[in-house]
């Protein structure tokens, strides 16, 4: 049986695909102005027997494609389970959430905390913040991690700092130093956020951000202790939908 | 609202803007609908309630403009701490104004500072956009000092509307605190005599007693009905009832209420309910759910859960304890009064311990699985003792969802992700 799962994010839409217990096909595709049509195509490659979609376009292609429906706090939880059987924090940062969740032994959801009404610190401000430095994502997270020191911006709305970082180089501040404040910066906000439930055992982060290194870096010296990254980490709530589509009750 | 007949002669006799109130109604109607009718296994007794509502700024409004036209006066408010029972008494009718939509806001932010609750915006932008029948048809408006919000606002408020009186709230559970309830209790008396031209008597203020004291028991059995599993009736509906009773004549709303109980009751007895029996059934609690903000409860049952009930000023909180009608004179009413006024536990009162164990007791009875605890943004007395319901109850093992939102659909896809992902963590 091929149990898919499929994350809808609102940058990316991630399809990962199980059978037997091994993971067979894993994708991921920008999202687009058009993400059903998106989800078709990487459907069509899978051809599912069991489906179970999260992320925000969730109940957009639950009305359009037979499948289960779950909150991405539920997938990412049942995605760190099965990747890091001690996580009992999660991480996740999307490209418009941030989510940090609690799991109790059993690896159910115990508490979770997300942003309502601002996006600031996740996926799309660094990326508008490196685009305003003339930098690749890549280039950004490597010109923070080796920056000797960092320059503070003070706006967290993605408009805001991005004005304020362009007067910033306009007056000649270093962009790497520039690079190394804003990363510091998400990494503060997001510990802020997983410190409301932080209890013992392990921290596990994933979502598109976790792809980088400086917010991993700082992430975890904000926590003070280590931050557990899978190799990819972008694809965690899609692998936790298929997991849920392989068992009986999703 | 869908009006069934054609009230715009009225409506422009009361000076409501007749574009703008076109407007509303036509927004309402769809969210009405959406809301509303479109739910499942409806009660056959809500027909009532959809009447009341389709008529909401129609039939209502010509039953009020009427009554004046008879020379009864009728008196307005926003808050469940001012006691209708003395304006029952002296033949007025009691009506609450318009408070839960986002309208307006435009032209209330002229008066108010942007970071003020949306109850506050709402009743300013009704007021100011002539689009509240209820405010329009009143003789007099009275605005208690509970919050710091409202008492701020009451200042300019009061310069919006006709006449209006400012009653003063304690924030203390203490003698004096008491005493101060009275106080204002009988000079609102005083003022409520002086716009009606009648005398309180004793006979007729333990009539009034007794007709609010039948409405509040009316809703009192509601409320228990709703402990059972499956749930007879949703919480967007038990959420209506407890919504027109604000806006309702009294007798007959205690009638329809009654009736549908009796509904509910054989409802019970046959295991026949709104949603699946074992659906996660979740208490609400905190800030007051004005007409027709129904956001938070209609995610909440659109995600498969069931609202079992309401610890809020629309609901419980609003609706407990009788009044003891037991009095010779109208003072010792009045005393009375105060006894049943004075326990209601709103979060301007400090400390508030007793809305902490309101809130256990009311999730016991109604064997509600976990909590969310809704609060206005800016709201600061309900959004302080969010954080000690939060932490005490999930120290007591008992789920807790915090939400701060307002009217605006800005965050509806955000909230529904986290009451989706709270009621997965009910559901275990």
């Amino acid at each position: 049986m091929l149990a898919t799962g499929l994350d809808i994010g609102s940058r990316t839409v991630k399809l990962v695909a199980i059978e037997g217990g091994r993971v067979v096909l894993e994708e991921v595709a920008e999202t687009t102005h058009d993400p059903l049509g998106v989800c078709h195509r990487l459907l069509d490659g899978a051809r599912p027997d069991r489906l179970v979609v999260t992320g925000y376009g969730r109940h957009l292609v639950q009305r359009h494609v037979e499948a289960e429906a779950v909150t991405e706090i539920r997938a990412a939880a049942a995605g760190a389970r099965h990747l890091r059987p001690a996580a009992r924090t999660v991480i996740d940062i999307g490209g418009q959430d941030t989510k940090a969740i609690a799991l109790d032994d059993q690896g159910r959801v115990r508490k979770f905390e997300m942003n309502d009404k601002c996006a600031a610190g996740t996926g799309r401000f660094l990326e508008v913040m490196a685009t305003a430095l003339a930098y690749t994502l890549d280039e950004f997270a490597a010109a923070a991690c080796s920056a000797p020191a960092a320059a503070r911006v003070n706006s967290m709305c993605t408009v805001f700092a991005e004005s304020e970082v362009v007067s910033l180089v306009a007056r000649r501040t270093p962009r790497d130093q520039l690079a190394l404040g804003i990363h510091a910066a998400i990494a503060e906000r997001t510990a802020a956020m997983a410190r409301r439930l932080l209890g013992d055992g392990e921290v596990f982060f994933c979502g598109g951000v976790a792809r980088n290194g400086c917010v991993r870096a700082r992430l975890a010296e904000e926590l003070g202790r280590p931050v557990h990254t899978p190799d990819n980490p972008q694809t965690v709530a899609a692998l936790g939908c298929a997991l849920l589509a392989g068992d009986a009750t999703p | 609202m869908s009006t069934n007949s054609d009230y715009h002669s009225m409506w422009a006799n009361l000076g409501l803007d007749l574009a703008k109130h076109d407007a509303l109604l036509g927004a309402l109607g769809q969210l009405y609908q959406q809301t509303f009718l479109a739910q499942r296994d409806r009660p056959a007794g809500m027909a009532y309630f959809d009447f009341v509502m389709s008529e909401v700024h129609g039939l209502r409004i010509k039953e009020l403009v009427d009554a004046r036209a008879a020379g009864r006066k009728v008196v307005g408010s926003f808050c469940v701490y001012v006691p209708e029972e003395l304006i029952l008494a002296l033949d007025g009718v009691s009506v609450g104004l318009c408070a839960g939509a986002e309208f307006g806001f435009d032209a209330a932010e002229q008066y108010l500072p942007r970071t003020t609750c949306a109850l506050i915006k709402s009743f300013f932008g009704f007021a100011l956009e002539k689009v509240c029948p209820y405010l329009a048809a009143c003789d007099l408006v009275v605005g208690e000092a509970t919050c710091d919000g409202k008492k701020k606002a009451y200042e300019t408020f009061a310069g919006l509307v006709g006449r209006f009186h400012a009653m003063d709230m304690p924030q203390h559970h203490s003698p004096e605190g008491r005493a101060l309830l009275k106080a204002e209790f009988l000079k609102l008396a005083g003022e409520l005599e002086e716009v009606t031209g009648r005398r309180l008597e004793p006979a007729r203020l333990r009539a009034a007693i007794a007709t609010v004291n039948a409405r509040r028991a009316a809703l009192a059995r509601l409320a228990r009905l709703r402990a059972a599993d499956p749930a007879p009736i949703s919480g967007l509906d038990a959420l209506l009832v407890n919504q027109v009773a604000f806006y309702d004549d009294p007798v007959r709303f205690t009638k329809a209420v009654t009736d549908m109980c009796d509904e509910l009751e054989r409802r019970v007895a046959s295991g026949e309910g709104v949603a699946p029996k074992g659906a996660p059934r979740i208490l609400l609690s905190g800030c007051p759910m004005a007409v027709p903000n129904w956001k938070v409860p209609a995610l909440v049952e659109q995600a498969g859960a069931v609202i079992v009930g309401e610890e809020s000023c629309v609901g419980e909180r609003g609706a407990r304890n009788l009044v003891d009608a037991t009095g010779e004179t109208v003072e010792e009413l009045i005393d009375r009064l105060v006894d049943r006024y004075f326990q209601i536990d709103c979060a301007i009162y400090t400390p508030n311990p007793e809305r902490l164990d309101h809130v256990r007791v009311m999730r016991h009875d109604l064997r509600a699985d976990g909590i969310i605890h809704y609060a206005l943004q800016f709201c600061t007395p309900y959004q302080m003792e969010a954080i000690g319901v939060e932490r005490q109850l999930e120290a007591e093992a008992v789920p807790v969802l915090r939400i701060e939102t307002d009217y605006g659909a800005e965050d509806a896809g955000q909230l529904r992700t986290r009451i989706e992902a709270f009621i997965e963590r009910l559901r275990g």
